[in-house]
């Protein structure tokens, strides 16, 4: 796999992603004037570009690559990662789009101090944002190592210093404030780059007269239309503790909150919503269009990483140069998804660190610049460190906790008047800590059968709801201390800007 | 901040400085109603609360929806294992509801909820704006 014919097509490509991500930076940078520019597009984008932007920061390594190899391997009851990625977006449309927008809030720590005008339940989402996000990076570089190992024959940790080190470029420098266009752009290349391939290969697959993929006889998988996970009651318990964590945990990624602050008022934020789902919809069509043909072209490869299926299954299916060519083409799609998530969570994560941590002993920049230092170094430490975990299950992880934590600060706090500051911090830490010591759970060992393992592998299905009990008891306990100002804060959440009112 | 700046001397226009866009009305009187949800008084309360019960049922609503369509999916596979045997032109029933069709469907149910919010906050401020002060 190593010589030059093979790998010439993956380098190109990833060299080629890399200078146009900078590029566009650095031409967007041209039409930021003013502070309010770099950090919020002066709240002017209008909802095409502005959803193409929030597809592209949301579609990562784990749409781009984990969900066809889980598909491939474990069948259709893996559909439920991409529907419920897409259905989060509906639940963040109907319970939280606007009402976000309108409480002016840029990040959710910023939101959850001016509702609960309380420091404490500040630090807690702060520490809450970072947890989450350096979840969500760890699969990303562990994804750019598999990719570049697939691709050009690189040792594994090389793809994940590589995009570490871009990001940290790009972030520090300040070429990612223009991160509108670059996001937007990342979405449609990584769109073709997974249709074109797909198209073709759909083409090959229809010229060779090959049998329907699911008539492909492989041993011991005779369940896999059945979109269950295994094992009966479990199976079940599993499939719906996955479906309320990525339904409920969309609200709850640092990285989204961002985005809805740079529409210009409530109404915008609702269409940009629309926009995504349907952008979403489009792309999520084609992961399993790969996964199916997988399993007639690369069945061999079950056993290997399922990560790399959509890396190798154009040079399965097409030999010669063609194959190398689409190959390159789904590296690039591939390595547009590691970087713009990255961007986006590490901005997210440096923001936090720099306001909370960092800005308590340096000063501006230097104190945002060590942040981004520390937001990247240890997610892509730990990914170097323990490589073996699947892209799709860790940030499916990271969606548990941020629903078990955010979703019902958001909920309660857009909703009931009555949350108060000692509610959500009880809130936060029940859901917080019983997701967090699941995760580590999962992490640290890899037993996967038995109730136990089930319950700490999947905990949504426990752990929101213990989150949401918890902050309605508490709150009601300490009703007196509802903040003075909620009723204000509510009619700002609620009513449309075009009203004239005291907010 | 008027409509027409006056002119000043030379018949150049006066400067007005503009720092962001009206807050307040410039003139008149406010309604009633916004003057009553400003007060955070009870009759203002009445409107807010009008308007977070209507938002919040259509919100229920949708996701109602949502639970009975795309919710129920894993208990009637699990409940009826062999509907994933059917086919439909070649391809799983179950592939060609969650891989194809529930794309379509979300769409379907977040369009219907923008309309309806929509004309929720356009009643709103109706109601809100069309009180002329008379007392």
């Amino acid at each position: 796999m190593n010589d030059a014919v093979t790998t010439a097509p993956g380098i190109v490509a990833v060299v080629l992603v890399t200078v146009a991500t900078l590029a566009i930076g650095t031409w967007g940078l041209r039409f930021s004037r003013t502070t309010s520019d770099f950090f919020v597009a002066s709240r002017t984008v209008r909802p095409g570009l502005n959803a193409s932007a929030i597809g592209g920061e949301y579609l990562s390594a784990a749409s781009f690559l984990g969900i066809a190899g889980l598909v491939l391997v474990f069948g259709a009851d893996m559909l439920w990662y991409p529907v419920g990625w897409t259905a989060g977006y509906l639940v963040l449309l109907v319970l939280v789009a606007a009402p976000l927008r309108r409480s002016g809030a840029y990040t959710l720590p910023d939101f959850a101090e001016a509702r609960l005008g309380s420091r404490r339940v500040r630090s807690l989402c702060s520490a809450l944002v970072v947890g989450i996000g350096w979840l969500y990076l760890l699969p990303q570089f562990q994804g750019a190592g598999v990719t570049l190992a697939a691709t050009i024959g690189a040792p594994p940790w090389l793809g994940a210093v590589i995009v570490a080190a871009v990001v940290l470029i790009n972030v520090t420098s300040g070429g990612m404030r223009s991160i509108t266009f670059v996001q937007a752009f990342q979405y449609w290349l990584k769109l073709t780059a997974l249709l074109v391939p797909a198209c073709v290969l759909l083409a090959v697959w229809a010229g060779d007269g090959a049998p329907n993929p699911a008539d492909a006889a492989i041993p011991g998988d005779a369940f896999w239309s059945l979109p269950l996970g295994d094992g009966g009651a479990q199976g079940l318990y599993v499939t719906y503790s996955l479906i309320i964590a990525t339904f409920l945990g969309t609200m709850g990624l640092p990285h989204v909150v961002v985005r809805f602050y740079t529409n210009p008022d409530g109404r915008a934020a609702r269409r940009t919503t629309l926009v995504v789902l349907g952008l979403l919809g489009v792309f999520y069509l084609l992961p399993p269009v790969y996964g199916a043909l997988g399993r007639l072209y690369a069945s061999d490869s079950i056993v290997r990483a399922s990560d790399v299926l959509v890396l190798e299954l154009p040079r399965l299916m097409v030999p010669g140069l063609g194959g190398e060519l689409l190959t390159g083409l789904v590296t690039a799609g591939a390595f547009a998804a590691f970087l713009s998530t990255s961007s986006g969570l590490t901005i997210a994560v440096a923001g936090v660190l720099s306001q909370d941590v960092a800005s308590r002993r340096l000063s501006g920049i230097t104190a945002f610049r060590v942040a981004g230092v520390a937001a990247v170094v240890v997610p892509c430490a730990v990914a170097i460190a323990a490589p073996d975990v699947g892209v799709a299950r860790t940030v499916g992880l990271a969606f548990a906790v941020a629903a078990s934590t955010f979703c019902p600060l958001l909920l309660l706090g857009i909703w009931w008047r009555g949350l108060t500051a000692a509610g959500a911090v009880a809130g936060l830490l029940v859901g917080g800590i019983g997701s967090g010591c699941a995760v580590g759970w999962t992490l640290l060992t890899s037993a996967t059968t038995g109730w136990a393992a089930v319950l700490l592998g999947q905990p949504a299905a426990w752990s929101v709801p213990a989150a949401l009990a918890t902050m309605v008891v508490v709150s009601r306990a300490t009703r007196s201390r509802i903040p003075a100002h909620a009723g204000r804060f509510m009619v700002r959440l609620h009513t449309p800007e075009a009203v004239d009112l005291a907010r | 901040m008027s409509a027409e700046p006056t002119s000043g001397t030379g018949g150049r226009p006066a400067r007005v400085r503009v720092t962001g866009p009206p807050r307040r009305r410039a003139s008149g009187v406010r309604p009633t109603a916004s003057r009553e949800i400003d007060a955070d008084s009870e009759l203002g309360a009445v409107y807010m609360s009008s308007l977070l019960g209507e938002q919040l049922r259509l919100a229920a609503g949708v996701l109602v929806a949502l639970g009975l369509t795309v919710g129920v999916l894993p208990l009637v596979f699990h409940v009826f294992p062999h509907l994933s045997d059917l086919r439909l032109l070649g391809v799983p029933v179950p592939w060609l509801l969650l891989g194809v069709l529930v794309y379509p469907w979300l769409i379907v149910l977040g369009w219907f909820y923008v309309r309806r919010a929509e004309a929720n906050e356009r009643d709103f401020a109706d109601l809100v704006a069309d009180q002329p002060d008379e007392r």
